[in-house]
């Protein structure tokens, strides 16, 4: 389970999240909704353990782990993944020599023996035929030279692999045409499961027709201003954000 | 004109009286003397060099060059080569303190194609020695050069005859073992037409003496002949180094040149290579792994006298601690060099704030049609992509490794030759901890 208790972030002085309280429990997708500036991303890097905020109150606690102690590693290793809005290009690291280092490393850290090359192989070219990632992407340096549409794949295929506890998707469906987002969505939608957190971050209903949520939250200004159900989502396409925003200011 | 006296440190003095007391029993017949004494008279008049004179303006070897070292004997020679070589199935020359290792050499079973004559024998009996000595670029005026001309001991003439394909590596060993001395190898190397030969250029040592190794290497590369030659440069942690490498380069002929720059208190790789055919290519490369104090040059200069030639130089230094890394690069474009393509890269990653990189990279054109780059980039790194992998459950220290590796990648991976990519690989995890 992640709790997120009065948590209050800062970047050079400036205050981004002020407040969030979040619980998802297992099993549950939830998601994250509101306007440009809102702090969705800021609380997806912090949640992935990102160093460059101040955090000045409040407390993440994930399956009793206090996460403000844990580094980024540390995190991944104890199930949390996120799926980032702009996956980085590394040049000069093979994709599936980074792909079986982090598989390796995080399996590692929860005391679990290192898996064989045939059957990590044999693990990665299933997960990519299900996600329509090419043998020529998996060649490449990773995410060096892939369309938009093929880094979120890409970033799918890892989630798939790692089997992460706690998933955290920001804006996985931006930049991506009809046919990608249902193959992203499937993806998801696969690892949806009674162990798993899932949280949707994005700004349109659109992938919420294939990710079904749960709960539906609304972040304005670094607050969680409303939660509903997944009809929540659908009033905001119809009415905008800002009536919402506008009654909680 | 100024004419007031230049002041000498007491190694230069020092210099002065050890070639005095040596002139007469160094190896060499009344002509090779004349031109002992030739070199080391122009050495004198400039000294050694340091941070006035612009070539060497980053690397003082007045203030580095501490004090003058005897010219050591062959020591006991060594027990196990393949502690100090390559560790690849290499035909194998081994200087031990600058003298031939006879035992650990395989002179006596070269393949067929190879012809080797040692510096010592044709110091004393061949007659072409003069004509190939200092054969290869004539006009540079270099001091480092003039000292070992003057002091050199032992080396090889190395021939690969016309047509001839040697698959395996050819290594030169460079050894120290024992108490800080001295040395001053030579080699000359000739490859004919249309041959092709791989090198291994080696120098490390035994223990931790503060020696001083000032080698000198010709080349002179046939038409259409190939050569791949790789310097691995790991010298001991207290050893001053300077080796140059001089390099001409037939018509339809290629050089791939990689220095490999591990070790050594205070180094310097210096290269000269110039094209006098058409159509050829030279790829010089490299790699500098700087931790500690040390203070590494690599200095080239890349002669396009010809028209219609390809040079690429590429070299990037990874830096830790206190230690200086640098880089200067010259290509010069000769009046007639048209259709002249070079394209020079720096580029260096600090991993401390004391680190520091000296970058000059240079184009000299006389030419009106060429296309000619180069460019020079110094940074750190990138905290996005260390966040990128730590947050898919690599640890801090491992994707520091990766990124590494990342950054060099691209040059090491372009020697082509899978064994030695291996070799650099391997030794560059080592030096990173990994």
């Amino acid at each position: 389970m992640l709790e997120i208790k009065n948590l209050h972030a800062a970047v050079d002085g400036n205050e981004i999240l002020r407040g969030i309280n979040l619980t998802v429990n297992p099993g549950e997708v939830h998601a994250i909704m509101g306007p440009n500036g809102s702090g969705k991303s800021t609380l997806s890097y912090i949640l992935a353990g990102k160093e460059d905020y101040e955090i000045s109150e409040g407390s993440i606690t994930y399956n009793g782990d206090n996460f403000l102690e844990l580094s980024a590693d540390e995190r991944a290793a104890a199930g949390m993944f996120l799926a980032f809005q702009y996956p980085i290009e590394i040049p000069g690291v093979a994709t599936m020599t980074f792909l079986k280092t982090a598989l390796n490393a995080q399996r590692k850290a929860r005391g679990e023996g290192e898996i064989s090359t045939p059957d990590f192989m044999k693990l990665v070219r299933e997960k990519a035929k299900d996600l329509n990632v090419t043998s020529d992407m998996l060649k490449r340096p990773l995410n060096v030279g892939f369309s938009g549409g093929e880094k979120k794949r890409a970033e799918i295929l890892q989630m798939s692999l790692f089997q992460p506890t706690l998933c955290v998707l920001d804006e996985t469906d931006s930049g991506l045409d009809i046919d990608a987002l249902r193959i992203v969505s499937d993806g998801v939608n696969k690892l949806r499961g009674p162990d798993r957190s899932i949280v949707v971050i994005t700004h349109y209903q659109r992938l919420l027709d294939h990710i079904v949520p749960d709960v539906v939250h609304v972040l304005s200004a670094g607050r969680i201003v409303k939660t509903g159900g997944k009809e929540l989502a659908l009033e905001l396409e119809k009415n905008g954000y800002a009536d919402i925003v506008g009654q909680a200011a | 004109m100024n004419t007031m006296e230049r002041i000498r440190t007491s190694a230069e003095t020092d210099l002065v009286e050890q070639f005095g007391s040596l002139r007469n029993t160094l190896t060499g017949g009344a002509d090779i003397s004349k031109l002992r004494e030739k070199a080391f008279d122009a050495f004198n008049s400039i000294g050694l060099p340091h941070r006035r004179i612009e070539a060497w303006h980053y690397t003082d070897l007045k203030a580095g060059w501490k004090g003058v070292l005897p010219i050591a004997g062959p020591g006991d020679g060594l027990t196990d080569v393949n502690a100090v070589s390559s560790g690849l199935a290499s035909i194998k020359i081994v200087l031990v303190n600058g003298c031939l290792d006879k035992q650990n050499s395989d002179l006596a079973s070269l393949p067929a194609g190879i012809a080797i004559r040692l510096l010592s024998e044709a110091l004393v009996e061949n007659a072409d020695t003069l004509d190939r000595l200092g054969s290869i670029a004539p006009d540079l005026k270099d001091p480092l050069i003039d000292l070992n001309t003057a002091f050199m001991g032992e080396g090889v003439f190395l021939d690969i005859a016309d047509d001839a394909k040697i698959k395996q590596p050819i290594e030169i060993v460079h050894v120290t073992v024992g108490e800080a001395t001295s040395s001053y190898p030579r080699h000359f190397v000739a490859i004919g037409k249309n041959a092709e030969a791989t090198f291994i250029e080696n120098h490390v040592c035994k223990g931790n003496a503060a020696y001083q190794s000032n080698s000198v290497i010709e080349l002179k590369l046939g038409d259409g002949a190939t050569a791949h030659w790789v310097k691995m440069q790991d010298e001991g942690e207290n050893a001053v180094h300077v080796g140059t490498f001089k390099a001409d380069i037939g018509a339809e002929a290629e050089l791939n040149h990689f220095t490999f720059t591990k070790g050594g208190a205070l180094t310097r790789t210096q290269l000269f290579v110039s094209f006098s055919g058409e159509h050829s290519k030279a790829n010089l490369r490299g790699t500098s792994l700087l931790n500690g104090k040390t203070h590494s040059d690599i200095t080239l200069v890349m002669d396009h006298a010809v028209p219609n030639c390809d040079s690429r130089e590429l070299y990037k230094s990874v830096i830790d601690d206190n230690a200086h890394s640098v880089f200067q690069g010259n290509i010069i474009v000769k009046p007639d060099a048209q259709k002249t393509d070079g394209q020079m890269m720096v580029q260096s990653l600090l991993l401390s704030d004391d680190a520091a990189m000296s970058s000059k990279p240079e184009l000299e054109i006389f030419a009106d049609d060429v296309q000619c780059a180069h460019g020079s980039t110094t940074g750190q790194i990138d905290e996005d992509l260390l966040f990128y992998l730590r947050s898919r459950g690599i640890p801090e220290a491992e994707a520091r490794t990766m990124l590494v590796l990342a950054f060099l990648s691209e040059t090491i991976e372009e020697i082509g030759d899978e064994e030695i990519i291996a070799v650099l690989e391997e030794r560059t995890r080592d030096w990173l901890g990994a």
